[in-house]
Protein backbone atom coordinates (compact mmCIF):
# COMPACT_ATOMS: atom_id res chain seq x y z
CA UNK A 1 0.00 0.00 0.00
CA UNK A 2 0.93 3.37 -0.88
CA UNK A 3 1.00 6.02 1.87
CA UNK A 4 -1.38 8.08 0.04
CA UNK A 5 -3.61 4.63 0.21
CA UNK A 6 -2.42 4.22 4.55
CA UNK A 7 -3.69 7.99 5.41
CA UNK A 8 -6.91 7.57 3.49
CA UNK A 9 -7.52 3.86 5.00
CA UNK A 10 -6.43 5.93 8.30
CA UNK A 11 -9.05 8.68 7.98
CA UNK A 12 -11.77 6.37 6.81
CA UNK A 13 -11.13 4.48 9.94
CA UNK A 14 -11.92 8.39 11.74
CA UNK A 15 -14.62 8.57 10.01
CA UNK A 16 -16.25 4.90 11.32
CA UNK A 17 -15.20 5.70 14.82
CA UNK A 18 -17.11 8.81 14.07
CA UNK A 19 -20.18 7.35 13.35
CA UNK A 20 -19.64 5.09 16.52
CA UNK A 21 -19.63 8.18 18.49
CA UNK A 22 -22.82 9.57 16.95
CA UNK A 23 -24.11 6.57 17.89
CA UNK A 24 -22.66 6.24 21.69
CA UNK A 25 -24.31 9.98 21.98
CA UNK A 26 -27.50 8.99 20.82
CA UNK A 27 -27.83 6.26 23.13
CA UNK A 28 -26.33 8.31 26.12
CA UNK A 29 -28.76 11.00 25.06
CA UNK A 30 -31.98 9.14 25.08
CA UNK A 31 -32.55 10.04 21.70
CA UNK A 32 -33.97 6.20 21.22
CA UNK A 33 -35.32 4.57 24.08
CA UNK A 34 -32.47 1.89 25.58
CA UNK A 35 -34.86 -0.83 25.02
CA UNK A 36 -34.46 -0.47 21.51
CA UNK A 37 -31.04 1.02 21.41
CA UNK A 38 -28.28 0.21 23.30
CA UNK A 39 -24.35 2.11 23.30
CA UNK A 40 -22.11 0.45 21.61
CA UNK A 41 -20.82 0.86 24.83
CA UNK A 42 -23.26 -1.43 26.24
CA UNK A 43 -23.13 -3.87 22.85
CA UNK A 44 -19.32 -4.27 23.49
CA UNK A 45 -19.63 -5.35 26.98
CA UNK A 46 -22.18 -8.12 26.21
CA UNK A 47 -20.48 -9.05 23.67
CA UNK A 48 -17.28 -9.70 25.66
CA UNK A 49 -19.46 -10.85 28.86
CA UNK A 50 -21.10 -13.49 26.18
CA UNK A 51 -17.51 -14.61 25.52
CA UNK A 52 -16.17 -15.04 28.43
CA UNK A 53 -19.06 -16.78 29.76
CA UNK A 54 -18.68 -19.15 26.28
CA UNK A 55 -22.37 -18.82 25.59
CA UNK A 56 -21.46 -16.57 22.66
CA UNK A 57 -19.07 -18.93 21.26
CA UNK A 58 -20.94 -21.74 21.46
CA UNK A 59 -23.51 -20.01 19.24
CA UNK A 60 -21.32 -19.10 17.10
CA UNK A 61 -19.84 -22.34 16.19
CA UNK A 62 -23.05 -23.84 16.25
CA UNK A 63 -23.86 -21.25 13.22
CA UNK A 64 -20.02 -21.61 11.57
CA UNK A 65 -21.00 -25.40 11.53
CA UNK A 66 -24.79 -25.30 9.80
CA UNK A 67 -23.17 -22.74 7.45
CA UNK A 68 -20.11 -25.23 6.82
CA UNK A 69 -22.01 -28.54 6.14
CA UNK A 70 -24.36 -27.20 4.33
CA UNK A 71 -21.92 -25.02 2.35
CA UNK A 72 -19.55 -27.62 1.27
CA UNK A 73 -22.63 -30.30 0.42
CA UNK A 74 -24.23 -27.67 -1.91
CA UNK A 75 -20.41 -27.16 -3.22
CA UNK A 76 -20.00 -30.87 -4.18
CA UNK A 77 -23.53 -31.72 -5.23
CA UNK A 78 -23.15 -28.56 -7.13
CA UNK A 79 -20.16 -28.95 -8.91
CA UNK A 80 -21.18 -32.39 -9.52
CA UNK A 81 -24.79 -32.04 -11.21
CA UNK A 82 -23.23 -28.63 -13.05
CA UNK A 83 -20.26 -30.70 -14.85
CA UNK A 84 -22.78 -33.16 -15.63
CA UNK A 85 -25.64 -31.05 -16.74
CA UNK A 86 -22.66 -28.22 -18.59
CA UNK A 87 -20.57 -30.98 -20.28
CA UNK A 88 -23.62 -32.49 -22.34
CA UNK A 89 -25.40 -30.26 -24.95
CA UNK A 90 -28.38 -32.80 -24.41
CA UNK A 91 -28.18 -32.11 -21.26
CA UNK A 92 -27.79 -28.13 -21.34
CA UNK A 93 -31.08 -28.58 -23.56
CA UNK A 94 -33.57 -30.25 -21.65
CA UNK A 95 -32.57 -29.30 -17.98
CA UNK A 96 -31.34 -25.98 -18.23
CA UNK A 97 -34.79 -24.26 -18.83
CA UNK A 98 -36.34 -26.14 -16.28
CA UNK A 99 -33.27 -24.88 -13.86
CA UNK A 100 -33.78 -21.04 -14.72
CA UNK A 101 -37.42 -21.50 -14.09
CA UNK A 102 -36.33 -22.62 -10.36
CA UNK A 103 -33.10 -19.83 -10.10
CA UNK A 104 -35.88 -16.85 -9.32
CA UNK A 105 -37.29 -18.98 -6.59
CA UNK A 106 -36.93 -17.58 -2.75
CA UNK A 107 -35.40 -20.57 -1.72
CA UNK A 108 -36.90 -19.79 1.58
CA UNK A 109 -40.04 -20.57 0.54
CA UNK A 110 -38.73 -24.27 0.41
CA UNK A 111 -38.49 -24.29 4.37
CA UNK A 112 -42.34 -25.36 5.12
CA UNK A 113 -42.13 -28.07 2.92
CA UNK A 114 -38.33 -28.92 4.38
CA UNK A 115 -40.21 -29.09 7.92
CA UNK A 116 -43.03 -31.25 7.00
CA UNK A 117 -40.59 -33.51 5.54
CA UNK A 118 -37.89 -33.73 8.23
CA UNK A 119 -39.44 -32.40 11.04
CA UNK A 120 -37.91 -28.95 13.11
CA UNK A 121 -34.73 -31.18 12.90
CA UNK A 122 -30.52 -30.39 12.40
CA UNK A 123 -31.44 -32.40 9.43
CA UNK A 124 -33.96 -30.06 7.71
CA UNK A 125 -31.54 -26.82 8.40
CA UNK A 126 -28.69 -28.87 6.21
CA UNK A 127 -30.86 -29.81 3.71
CA UNK A 128 -32.85 -25.99 3.58
CA UNK A 129 -28.66 -24.37 3.75
CA UNK A 130 -27.50 -26.80 0.99
CA UNK A 131 -30.92 -26.67 -1.76
CA UNK A 132 -30.55 -22.91 -1.21
CA UNK A 133 -26.37 -22.79 -1.88
CA UNK A 134 -26.20 -25.33 -4.47
CA UNK A 135 -27.89 -23.01 -6.98
CA UNK A 136 -25.02 -20.45 -7.34
CA UNK A 137 -22.57 -22.96 -7.25
CA UNK A 138 -24.55 -25.16 -10.06
CA UNK A 139 -25.83 -22.30 -12.00
CA UNK A 140 -21.59 -20.85 -12.42
CA UNK A 141 -20.50 -24.64 -13.30
CA UNK A 142 -22.84 -25.11 -16.48
CA UNK A 143 -22.05 -21.87 -17.45
CA UNK A 144 -17.94 -22.19 -17.24
CA UNK A 145 -18.23 -25.23 -18.88
CA UNK A 146 -20.74 -24.35 -21.41
CA UNK A 147 -18.00 -21.10 -21.75
CA UNK A 148 -14.78 -23.72 -22.60
CA UNK A 149 -12.97 -22.52 -25.46
CA UNK A 150 -14.22 -25.10 -27.96
CA UNK A 151 -10.56 -25.65 -29.76
CA UNK A 152 -9.47 -27.36 -25.98
CA UNK A 153 -12.57 -29.63 -26.80
CA UNK A 154 -10.92 -30.15 -30.33
CA UNK A 155 -7.46 -31.04 -28.64
CA UNK A 156 -9.11 -33.60 -25.92
CA UNK A 157 -11.07 -35.36 -29.00
CA UNK A 158 -8.07 -35.39 -31.20
CA UNK A 159 -5.52 -37.28 -28.18
CA UNK A 160 -8.81 -39.34 -27.77
CA UNK A 161 -9.09 -38.52 -23.97
CA UNK A 162 -12.06 -39.80 -22.39
CA UNK A 163 -15.03 -37.84 -20.71
CA UNK A 164 -13.81 -38.10 -16.93
CA UNK A 165 -10.48 -36.97 -17.96
CA UNK A 166 -12.20 -34.18 -20.16
CA UNK A 167 -13.95 -32.61 -17.17
CA UNK A 168 -11.00 -33.15 -14.80
CA UNK A 169 -8.14 -31.79 -17.36
CA UNK A 170 -9.93 -29.42 -19.31
CA UNK A 171 -13.30 -28.32 -18.43
CA UNK A 172 -12.82 -28.20 -14.65
CA UNK A 173 -9.56 -25.76 -14.72
CA UNK A 174 -10.89 -23.56 -17.12
CA UNK A 175 -14.20 -23.33 -15.85
CA UNK A 176 -12.63 -22.69 -11.90
CA UNK A 177 -13.24 -18.78 -12.08
CA UNK A 178 -17.11 -18.94 -12.68
CA UNK A 179 -17.21 -21.97 -9.95
CA UNK A 180 -15.35 -20.02 -7.14
CA UNK A 181 -17.09 -17.08 -7.55
CA UNK A 182 -20.35 -19.00 -7.29
CA UNK A 183 -19.28 -20.44 -4.40
CA UNK A 184 -18.72 -16.76 -2.65
CA UNK A 185 -21.79 -16.08 -3.63
CA UNK A 186 -23.41 -19.09 -1.91
CA UNK A 187 -21.39 -18.80 0.95
CA UNK A 188 -24.07 -15.44 1.62
CA UNK A 189 -26.68 -17.68 0.95
CA UNK A 190 -25.77 -20.45 3.30
CA UNK A 191 -25.19 -17.58 6.52
CA UNK A 192 -28.46 -15.87 5.66
CA UNK A 193 -30.37 -19.58 5.58
CA UNK A 194 -28.82 -21.01 8.47
CA UNK A 195 -29.94 -17.70 10.63
CA UNK A 196 -33.59 -18.47 9.37
CA UNK A 197 -33.82 -22.25 10.29
CA UNK A 198 -32.29 -21.56 13.82
CA UNK A 199 -35.11 -19.02 14.53
CA UNK A 200 -37.51 -21.83 12.85
CA UNK A 201 -36.19 -24.39 14.21
CA UNK A 202 -34.25 -23.11 17.83
CA UNK A 203 -31.26 -24.62 16.68
CA UNK A 204 -28.39 -23.79 19.17
CA UNK A 205 -26.92 -20.67 16.80
CA UNK A 206 -26.58 -17.44 16.50
CA UNK A 207 -30.27 -16.73 15.09
CA UNK A 208 -31.54 -18.12 18.29
CA UNK A 209 -29.85 -16.02 20.41
CA UNK A 210 -30.68 -13.28 18.84
CA UNK A 211 -34.06 -14.08 18.65
CA UNK A 212 -34.43 -15.06 22.24
CA UNK A 213 -32.29 -11.63 23.08
CA UNK A 214 -35.16 -9.46 20.91
CA UNK A 215 -37.91 -11.87 23.18
CA UNK A 216 -36.66 -10.49 26.35
CA UNK A 217 -35.95 -7.60 25.36
CA UNK A 218 -32.28 -7.62 25.83
CA UNK A 219 -31.48 -5.28 23.34
CA UNK A 220 -27.43 -5.46 24.50
CA UNK A 221 -27.16 -8.90 24.27
CA UNK A 222 -29.12 -8.77 20.70
CA UNK A 223 -26.99 -6.15 19.28
CA UNK A 224 -23.35 -8.27 20.16
CA UNK A 225 -25.11 -11.20 18.16
CA UNK A 226 -26.13 -9.06 15.12
CA UNK A 227 -22.55 -7.54 15.44
CA UNK A 228 -21.20 -11.20 15.21
CA UNK A 229 -23.03 -11.93 12.18
CA UNK A 230 -21.64 -8.83 10.22
CA UNK A 231 -18.12 -10.12 11.35
CA UNK A 232 -18.73 -13.71 10.43
CA UNK A 233 -19.84 -12.49 7.03
CA UNK A 234 -17.48 -10.48 6.14
CA UNK A 235 -14.77 -13.11 7.48
CA UNK A 236 -15.69 -16.16 5.41
CA UNK A 237 -16.20 -13.94 1.96
CA UNK A 238 -12.77 -12.86 2.77
CA UNK A 239 -11.08 -16.11 3.27
CA UNK A 240 -12.63 -17.16 0.28
CA UNK A 241 -11.82 -14.57 -2.22
CA UNK A 242 -8.09 -15.53 -0.63
CA UNK A 243 -8.48 -18.94 -1.53
CA UNK A 244 -9.79 -17.65 -5.14
CA UNK A 245 -6.67 -15.31 -5.68
CA UNK A 246 -4.39 -18.18 -4.58
CA UNK A 247 -5.96 -20.87 -7.07
CA UNK A 248 -6.29 -18.50 -9.54
CA UNK A 249 -2.92 -17.00 -9.51
CA UNK A 250 -1.81 -19.51 -12.39
CA UNK A 251 -4.59 -17.84 -14.68
CA UNK A 252 -1.99 -14.15 -14.38
CA UNK A 253 0.99 -16.14 -15.61
CA UNK A 254 -0.44 -18.59 -17.37
CA UNK A 255 -2.21 -15.64 -19.97
CA UNK B 1 -38.59 -26.13 -34.34
CA UNK B 2 -41.74 -27.33 -32.56
CA UNK B 3 -39.71 -29.87 -30.96
CA UNK B 4 -37.36 -27.36 -29.69
CA UNK B 5 -39.84 -25.06 -28.52
CA UNK B 6 -41.47 -28.01 -26.29
CA UNK B 7 -37.77 -29.26 -25.36
CA UNK B 8 -37.58 -27.18 -21.80
CA UNK B 9 -41.25 -28.69 -21.02
CA UNK B 10 -40.45 -32.43 -21.59
CA UNK B 11 -38.64 -32.74 -18.19
CA UNK B 12 -40.97 -30.87 -16.13
CA UNK B 13 -44.03 -32.10 -17.45
CA UNK B 14 -42.18 -35.63 -17.33
CA UNK B 15 -41.68 -35.75 -13.68
CA UNK B 16 -44.69 -34.34 -13.02
CA UNK B 17 -46.87 -36.75 -15.16
CA UNK B 18 -44.49 -39.68 -13.12
CA UNK B 19 -45.20 -38.37 -10.06
CA UNK B 20 -49.05 -37.82 -10.20
CA UNK B 21 -49.32 -41.56 -11.45
CA UNK B 22 -47.11 -43.03 -8.54
CA UNK B 23 -48.91 -41.23 -6.11
CA UNK B 24 -52.21 -42.62 -7.85
CA UNK B 25 -51.17 -46.42 -7.33
CA UNK B 26 -49.71 -46.05 -4.31
CA UNK B 27 -52.75 -43.91 -2.94
CA UNK B 28 -50.00 -41.66 -1.18
CA UNK B 29 -51.33 -40.53 2.03
CA UNK B 30 -48.70 -38.05 3.55
CA UNK B 31 -47.86 -34.43 5.30
CA UNK B 32 -45.34 -32.98 2.82
CA UNK B 33 -46.23 -34.22 -0.68
CA UNK B 34 -49.33 -34.19 -2.78
CA UNK B 35 -50.25 -35.47 -6.57
CA UNK B 36 -49.54 -32.50 -9.45
CA UNK B 37 -53.64 -32.66 -9.77
CA UNK B 38 -54.55 -32.14 -5.87
CA UNK B 39 -51.85 -28.95 -6.12
CA UNK B 40 -53.74 -27.93 -9.26
CA UNK B 41 -56.60 -28.09 -7.49
CA UNK B 42 -55.67 -26.57 -3.90
CA UNK B 43 -53.94 -23.61 -6.03
CA UNK B 44 -57.39 -22.93 -7.93
CA UNK B 45 -59.38 -22.57 -4.93
CA UNK B 46 -57.37 -20.56 -3.15
CA UNK B 47 -56.87 -18.31 -5.97
CA UNK B 48 -61.14 -18.26 -5.79
CA UNK B 49 -61.35 -17.75 -2.78
CA UNK B 50 -59.05 -14.49 -2.97
CA UNK B 51 -56.96 -16.02 -0.16
CA UNK B 52 -53.08 -16.32 -2.50
CA UNK B 53 -54.54 -12.69 -4.04
CA UNK B 54 -54.57 -11.07 -0.54
CA UNK B 55 -51.18 -12.59 0.26
CA UNK B 56 -49.73 -11.91 -2.78
CA UNK B 57 -50.84 -8.15 -2.46
CA UNK B 58 -49.12 -8.09 0.95
CA UNK B 59 -45.95 -9.12 0.19
CA UNK B 60 -45.63 -7.24 -3.30
CA UNK B 61 -46.65 -4.28 -1.30
CA UNK B 62 -43.87 -5.11 1.21
CA UNK B 63 -41.29 -5.95 -1.53
CA UNK B 64 -41.66 -3.07 -3.19
CA UNK B 65 -41.73 -0.46 -0.56
CA UNK B 66 -38.96 -1.94 0.45
CA UNK B 67 -37.39 -1.86 -2.92
CA UNK B 68 -38.36 1.76 -3.32
CA UNK B 69 -36.84 2.98 -0.44
CA UNK B 70 -33.90 0.72 -0.30
CA UNK B 71 -32.82 1.68 -4.02
CA UNK B 72 -33.41 5.25 -3.11
CA UNK B 73 -31.02 5.44 -0.70
CA UNK B 74 -28.48 3.30 -2.62
CA UNK B 75 -28.68 5.08 -5.85
CA UNK B 76 -28.09 8.63 -3.79
CA UNK B 77 -25.06 7.26 -2.06
CA UNK B 78 -23.64 5.41 -5.48
CA UNK B 79 -24.09 8.94 -7.11
CA UNK B 80 -22.48 10.72 -3.85
CA UNK B 81 -19.84 8.06 -4.17
CA UNK B 82 -19.02 7.92 -7.57
CA UNK B 83 -18.72 11.45 -8.17
CA UNK B 84 -16.70 12.06 -4.92
CA UNK B 85 -13.64 9.98 -4.65
CA UNK B 86 -12.55 11.87 -1.74
CA UNK B 87 -16.22 11.40 -0.08
CA UNK B 88 -16.00 7.21 -1.16
CA UNK B 89 -12.49 6.89 0.78
CA UNK B 90 -13.83 8.08 3.77
CA UNK B 91 -16.69 6.30 4.27
CA UNK B 92 -15.13 2.92 2.95
CA UNK B 93 -14.54 1.62 5.93
CA UNK B 94 -18.34 2.38 7.26
CA UNK B 95 -19.68 0.59 4.55
CA UNK B 96 -17.62 -2.63 4.63
CA UNK B 97 -18.05 -2.60 8.22
CA UNK B 98 -22.21 -2.48 7.91
CA UNK B 99 -22.38 -4.47 4.54
CA UNK B 100 -21.91 -8.13 5.60
CA UNK B 101 -24.44 -7.71 8.17
CA UNK B 102 -27.50 -10.22 6.89
CA UNK B 103 -30.09 -8.79 6.12
CA UNK B 104 -32.15 -11.24 7.83
CA UNK B 105 -30.11 -10.39 11.15
CA UNK B 106 -32.32 -7.00 11.39
CA UNK B 107 -34.80 -9.18 12.04
CA UNK B 108 -35.29 -9.22 15.84
CA UNK B 109 -34.03 -5.77 15.97
CA UNK B 110 -36.98 -4.29 13.62
CA UNK B 111 -39.56 -6.46 15.99
CA UNK B 112 -38.82 -5.43 19.21
CA UNK B 113 -38.33 -1.63 17.40
CA UNK B 114 -41.66 -1.96 15.49
CA UNK B 115 -43.71 -5.04 15.47
CA UNK B 116 -45.04 -7.26 13.54
CA UNK B 117 -46.45 -6.05 10.03
CA UNK B 118 -45.38 -4.37 7.22
CA UNK B 119 -42.85 -1.69 8.71
CA UNK B 120 -40.53 -4.54 10.00
CA UNK B 121 -41.04 -5.46 6.72
CA UNK B 122 -39.92 -3.05 4.72
CA UNK B 123 -37.06 -1.99 6.87
CA UNK B 124 -35.06 -5.15 6.46
CA UNK B 125 -35.88 -4.93 2.53
CA UNK B 126 -34.52 -1.68 2.00
CA UNK B 127 -31.47 -2.55 4.43
CA UNK B 128 -30.89 -5.29 1.72
CA UNK B 129 -31.31 -3.30 -1.55
CA UNK B 130 -29.08 -0.53 -0.30
CA UNK B 131 -26.13 -2.50 -1.40
CA UNK B 132 -26.35 -3.94 -4.51
CA UNK B 133 -27.69 -0.27 -5.78
CA UNK B 134 -24.80 1.15 -3.92
CA UNK B 135 -22.50 -0.99 -5.34
CA UNK B 136 -23.63 -0.87 -8.86
CA UNK B 137 -24.26 2.24 -9.16
CA UNK B 138 -20.95 4.05 -7.86
CA UNK B 139 -18.99 1.78 -10.85
CA UNK B 140 -21.50 3.13 -13.10
CA UNK B 141 -20.66 6.46 -11.96
CA UNK B 142 -17.16 6.24 -12.14
CA UNK B 143 -17.37 4.57 -15.54
CA UNK B 144 -18.98 7.81 -17.16
CA UNK B 145 -16.86 8.66 -20.25
CA UNK B 146 -14.89 11.51 -18.96
CA UNK B 147 -15.22 13.64 -21.90
CA UNK B 148 -19.34 13.91 -20.39
CA UNK B 149 -17.97 15.11 -17.73
CA UNK B 150 -15.64 17.58 -18.95
CA UNK B 151 -18.79 18.92 -21.06
CA UNK B 152 -20.59 19.52 -17.67
CA UNK B 153 -17.86 21.77 -16.45
CA UNK B 154 -17.63 23.48 -20.02
CA UNK B 155 -21.07 24.25 -19.78
CA UNK B 156 -21.29 25.48 -15.91
CA UNK B 157 -23.88 23.30 -14.96
CA UNK B 158 -24.18 23.51 -11.35
CA UNK B 159 -24.10 19.98 -9.19
CA UNK B 160 -27.83 19.71 -9.28
CA UNK B 161 -28.03 19.80 -12.71
CA UNK B 162 -25.30 17.92 -13.36
CA UNK B 163 -26.40 14.80 -11.99
CA UNK B 164 -29.78 14.98 -13.59
CA UNK B 165 -28.80 16.03 -16.94
CA UNK B 166 -25.12 14.04 -17.37
CA UNK B 167 -24.53 11.25 -14.72
CA UNK B 168 -27.95 9.82 -14.29
CA UNK B 169 -28.63 9.89 -18.22
CA UNK B 170 -25.28 7.97 -18.47
CA UNK B 171 -25.34 5.63 -15.82
CA UNK B 172 -29.24 4.84 -15.97
CA UNK B 173 -28.79 1.79 -18.42
CA UNK B 174 -25.86 0.12 -15.82
CA UNK B 175 -28.26 1.22 -12.79
CA UNK B 176 -30.83 -0.08 -14.21
CA UNK B 177 -29.65 -4.02 -14.12
CA UNK B 178 -28.89 -2.75 -10.15
CA UNK B 179 -32.68 -2.18 -9.93
CA UNK B 180 -33.90 -5.53 -11.52
CA UNK B 181 -31.26 -7.65 -8.66
CA UNK B 182 -32.51 -5.55 -5.74
CA UNK B 183 -36.07 -6.18 -7.01
CA UNK B 184 -35.43 -9.95 -7.39
CA UNK B 185 -33.32 -9.67 -3.85
CA UNK B 186 -36.15 -8.24 -2.25
CA UNK B 187 -39.24 -10.12 -3.08
CA UNK B 188 -36.65 -13.03 -1.47
CA UNK B 189 -36.00 -11.25 1.87
CA UNK B 190 -39.93 -10.24 2.04
CA UNK B 191 -40.34 -14.16 1.70
CA UNK B 192 -38.53 -14.99 3.81
CA UNK B 193 -39.16 -12.53 6.37
CA UNK B 194 -42.64 -13.68 6.62
CA UNK B 195 -41.62 -17.53 6.91
CA UNK B 196 -39.40 -16.47 9.44
CA UNK B 197 -41.95 -14.82 11.49
CA UNK B 198 -43.93 -12.22 10.08
CA UNK B 199 -47.60 -12.94 9.94
CA UNK B 200 -48.45 -11.72 6.36
CA UNK B 201 -48.60 -12.33 3.17
CA UNK B 202 -47.21 -15.62 0.96
CA UNK B 203 -44.64 -16.51 3.27
CA UNK B 204 -46.91 -16.79 6.52
CA UNK B 205 -49.41 -18.40 3.83
CA UNK B 206 -47.38 -21.63 3.17
CA UNK B 207 -46.16 -22.07 6.54
CA UNK B 208 -49.53 -21.84 8.01
CA UNK B 209 -50.57 -24.20 5.04
CA UNK B 210 -47.62 -26.08 6.51
CA UNK B 211 -48.61 -26.18 9.87
CA UNK B 212 -52.31 -27.61 8.83
CA UNK B 213 -50.51 -30.42 7.46
CA UNK B 214 -52.23 -29.36 4.27
CA UNK B 215 -49.35 -30.44 1.88
CA UNK B 216 -51.51 -29.80 -1.45
CA UNK B 217 -51.95 -25.97 0.02
CA UNK B 218 -48.44 -25.57 0.80
CA UNK B 219 -46.88 -27.18 -2.21
CA UNK B 220 -49.40 -24.51 -3.96
CA UNK B 221 -48.60 -21.72 -2.45
CA UNK B 222 -44.56 -22.98 -3.61
CA UNK B 223 -45.93 -23.13 -6.54
CA UNK B 224 -47.17 -19.73 -7.09
CA UNK B 225 -44.21 -17.94 -5.50
CA UNK B 226 -42.30 -19.47 -7.99
CA UNK B 227 -44.26 -18.18 -10.90
CA UNK B 228 -44.24 -14.65 -8.75
CA UNK B 229 -40.40 -14.51 -8.88
CA UNK B 230 -40.11 -16.32 -12.66
CA UNK B 231 -42.62 -13.42 -13.46
CA UNK B 232 -41.24 -10.21 -12.03
CA UNK B 233 -37.66 -11.60 -13.37
CA UNK B 234 -39.22 -11.81 -17.36
CA UNK B 235 -41.10 -8.67 -16.87
CA UNK B 236 -37.62 -6.44 -15.68
CA UNK B 237 -35.68 -8.34 -18.36
CA UNK B 238 -38.52 -7.37 -20.84
CA UNK B 239 -38.23 -3.84 -19.85
CA UNK B 240 -34.70 -3.55 -19.59
CA UNK B 241 -34.23 -4.89 -23.45
CA UNK B 242 -37.30 -2.73 -24.52
CA UNK B 243 -35.69 0.71 -22.11
CA UNK B 244 -32.14 0.19 -22.89
CA UNK B 245 -30.92 -2.52 -25.78
CA UNK B 246 -27.80 -4.07 -25.47
CA UNK B 247 -26.93 -0.77 -23.51
CA UNK B 248 -27.25 -2.57 -20.44
CA UNK B 249 -25.68 -6.21 -21.04
CA UNK B 250 -22.30 -4.84 -20.15
CA UNK B 251 -23.04 -3.87 -17.02
CA UNK B 252 -24.77 -7.42 -16.38
CA UNK B 253 -21.54 -8.82 -14.87
CA UNK B 254 -19.96 -6.41 -11.95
Amino acid sequence: MSRAAILWRIASILVAAGFIAAWQLVADLRLVSPVFLPGPDRAWAALVRGFSSGDLASKLIGTLEHMAYGWLAASIAGIALGALIGSSRMMRAYVAPSLEFLRPLPVSAIIPVAIAMLGLTQGMALFVIAFGAIWPIMLATIHGFAAVEPRLYEVARSLQMSRGAVIGKIALPSALPDILAGMRLSLTVALILSVVCEILAGLDGLGQWVLLSARAFRSADLFAGVILLGVTGYLTSIAVSLVEQRMLAWQSTAR
Amino acid sequence: MSLDRARPLLLPLTLMLAFELWARFTHLQSDSLAPPSAIFAALTAALTDLSIPTATRDTLFAAFSGLAIGSAIGLSLGIAFGISRPLDRLMEVTVEAIRPIPSIALLPITLIALGFGYRMEIVIVAFACIWPMLIMTRSAVRGIEPRLMEVSRALRLGAAQRIAKIVIPAALPRIFVAFRLSAGIALIVAVTVEIAINPIGLGAGIMLAQQALRADLMLAYLLWIGVIGYALNLLLIAAQRRLFGRAALTGDNP
